[in-house]
């Protein structure tokens, strides 16, 4: 009987209750800072254990298969599987939504920071080396800022997965905008589901957007090069051609 | 002799994993402000030698001196720092201006800004950088731009020694001839002590005052000007490794100043028309160069001439090419050898006339 109570409930009402969205802007605003908190969480502490592990993993290249093979598996657990697995242990807290959420993330930060450390060009060490540059200063001021670009575009990818990943944190009480896709679906209500998946989406896009924007701060030399390369081939040719 | 201020002595490289030395108990050494070639077939320890100069490679015996001091004595950054390097494929940062990429050594020397501003300036100065470029990153230069950069850089410091490994292998042949060029230039205001790796016997030939020639193991074969080398290989090696146009190449480093040219048929515009005949028959060439005071204005030929009471009222007709004093044999034998009439017109940059430089006179030179 409540089924069809609820399918008759269900054709009565607009895909979207605008009033509805109107009357709860505190509780968006409180979905979305929660949402983002758990974001940039995820993300520091994901960053934080990655990047020593992938620097440990470019000098000493034995231990890169084992961690690429244990962050692996982690990055294949499903989700929801993980977080009903940790209820026992840690309950429901966020505790519990950031080691899942982390746990997602090493994986892409540890092969996009080996990947862009192995990517520097070897003349420029080469020639740091040459000119008296300490191991650490190769390391600080020539490969991790050269990495930069491909360490920064696994920070997006990360960006982009966990945005989505936190919605599935709504099962254990938290989610930011997944707690308005899952209690859409729990109550046959989609204003609130489709106001939780376009939202999510969105922060997903604009925290895209914005690590876009750091990678264009961070790497002024990437900017200018295709751009001035067009336009010195049509050049003539400049002062080493002359005398 | 003053004290050398590079000494290798006794040095030997043997590489884990390889039952023969890389290098094998080589001696030599160089004076100050001499510019050395090590040079040598794939395998015979050029670039090992260089990069154990500065340690980037550790020699695993022999004693090693630079400027007296047992390089193995030192901190490798800190002797590292002491000396310019260069590499093949010039190592510019790509993610630092250029301007940042000359000041690497001065920044970490801890060189204050104003230092290292005043000495970029001079270097901009003395390379002929475009000021312009200080802001750019490497990417957006010439492969030959870059490769003047990371020469500069590796004088920033202003060291005394330069160790420089294929410095002009990766441009193109027009290019490198012209940073060959350009750094000759420099080398002779700067008279750094250099020692510089190359396959290429010819660039051995242009640049070094000594060239060092390696066989597979480090083995020396010989040591000695480039000069010498051409003219008297010390081995069957040698003479393999420098290869054919032995002559042709020692031509390339006796300029026509260094011998004695001919006056040549000359005719002034006030010199009578039989008398220009008279001179062309005497040298036989079938024409006369015209010199107004020192100056040359062309040359004329019988058949212009004719008619004509003196040789200002013939038809005067540029020469199309000349070589100047400060050119090569070479070069001058390649204008002979272009010419009509087998002669090249020697003049100065300013048009004044020398004399002329003929095949003969190139031989005599050459067996001599």
């Amino acid at each position: 009987m409540t089924g069809v109570a609820h399918l008759v409930r269900l054709a009565a009402e607009p895909l979207i209750r605008w009033d509805w969205i109107g009357d709860h802007l505190d509780e968006i605003k409180a979905r979305g800072l929660e949402h983002l908190q758990l974001t940039v969480l995820t993300l520091v502490i994901g960053f934080a254990i990655s990047f020593p592990l992938a620097l440990l993993a470019h000098r000493h290249r034995q231990i890169y298969a084992p961690l690429t093979w244990v962050t692996g598996i982690l990055y294949t657990i499903p989700s929801l599987a993980l977080f009903v697995a940790l209820l026992p242990i840690t309950g429901l807290s966020i505790t519990t939504a950031l080691i899942g959420l982390v746990s997602y993330t090493l994986l892409i930060f540890i092969r996009n920071t080996v990947a862009g450390l192995d990517g520097v060009p070897e003349d420029a060490k080469e020639a740091a080396r040459g000119m008296g540059y300490t191991p650490r200063q190769i390391l600080w001021r020539v490969e991790v800022p050269l990495a930069m670009p491909v360490i920064v575009a696994g920070v997006r990818i990360a960006a982009v997965t966990t945005v989505g990943l936190v919605t599935i944190t709504a099962l254990i009480g938290l989610g930011g905008f997944g707690h308005f896709i899952l209690r859409g679906l729990r109550e046959f209500f989609s204003t609130l589901t489709l106001l939780g998946a376009v939202l999510s989406v969105a922060l997903a896009v604009a925290a895209d957007a914005a690590l876009l924007g750091v990678e264009w701060w961070l790497t002024p030399w990437a900017r200018t090069r295709r751009t001035d390369r067009a336009t010195q081939s049509q050049r003539r040719p400049t002062k080493e051609t002359m005398g | 002799m003053a004290e050398p201020m590079i000494s290798l002595q006794g040095v030997t490289k043997r590489f884990p994993n390889s039952s023969e030395p890389a290098v094998g108990d080589l001696s030599f050494d160089i004076a100050e402000g001499e510019t050395v070639a090590l040079v040598g077939p794939s395998g015979c320890g050029k670039t090992t030698t260089l990069k154990m100069i500065n340690r980037l490679i550790e020699p695993s015996g022999g004693t090693i001196l630079v400027d007296g001091v047992d390089v193995l004595r030192q901190d490798p950054v800190q002797l590292r720092r002491g000396i310019g390097y260069v590499i093949q494929s010039v190592g510019l940062m790509p993610h630092q201006t250029i301007e940042r990429n000359i000041a690497t050594v001065p920044h970490l020397l801890g060189w204050d800004d104003e230092r290292i501003r005043v000495r970029t300036e001079e270097l901009v100065a003395l390379f002929d950088l475009d000021p312009e470029f200080l802001r750019r990153y490497p990417g957006e230069l010439s492969g030959g731009q870059r490769q003047r950069v990371g020469v500069a850089r590796a004088l920033a410091a202003d060291p005394a020694v330069m160790l420089m490994d294929e410095p002009f292998a990766a441009v193109d042949p027009i290019v490198r001839a012209r940073l060959q060029d350009e750094f000759m230039a420099i080398q002779r205001r700067l008279r750094k002590t250099i020692v510089f790796v190359t396959h290429d016997v010819d660039e051995a030939v242009k640049l070094a005052d000594r060239i060092c020639i390696l066989d597979t193991g480090g083995v020396l074969e010989q040591y000695a000007a480039p000069e010498e080398i051409l003219r008297a290989p010390a081995n069957a090696f040698v003479e393999a490794f420098v290869g054919g146009e032995r002559g042709l190449k020692r031509l390339a480093l006796i300029r026509v100043s260094d011998i004695e040219i001919e006056e040549g048929p000359v005719v002034t515009s006030q010199t009578a028309a039989d008398e220009a005949l008279r001179v062309i028959g005497s040298w036989g060439l079938g024409w006369a160069s015209v010199v107004d005071d020192g100056e040359l204005r062309g040359w004329v030929d019988p058949g212009a001439l004719q008619g004509a009471p003196t040789v200002g009222d013939a038809a005067t007709r540029p020469f199309s090419a000349y070589v100047t004093a400060q050119d090569s044999l070479r070069r001058a034998l390649d204008s002979i050898v272009t010419s009509r009439t087998q002669v090249a017109v020697v003049a100065s940059e300013g048009q004044r006339y020398l004399g002329i430089l003929t095949l003969a006179r190139i031989s005599e030179e050459i067996t001599s």
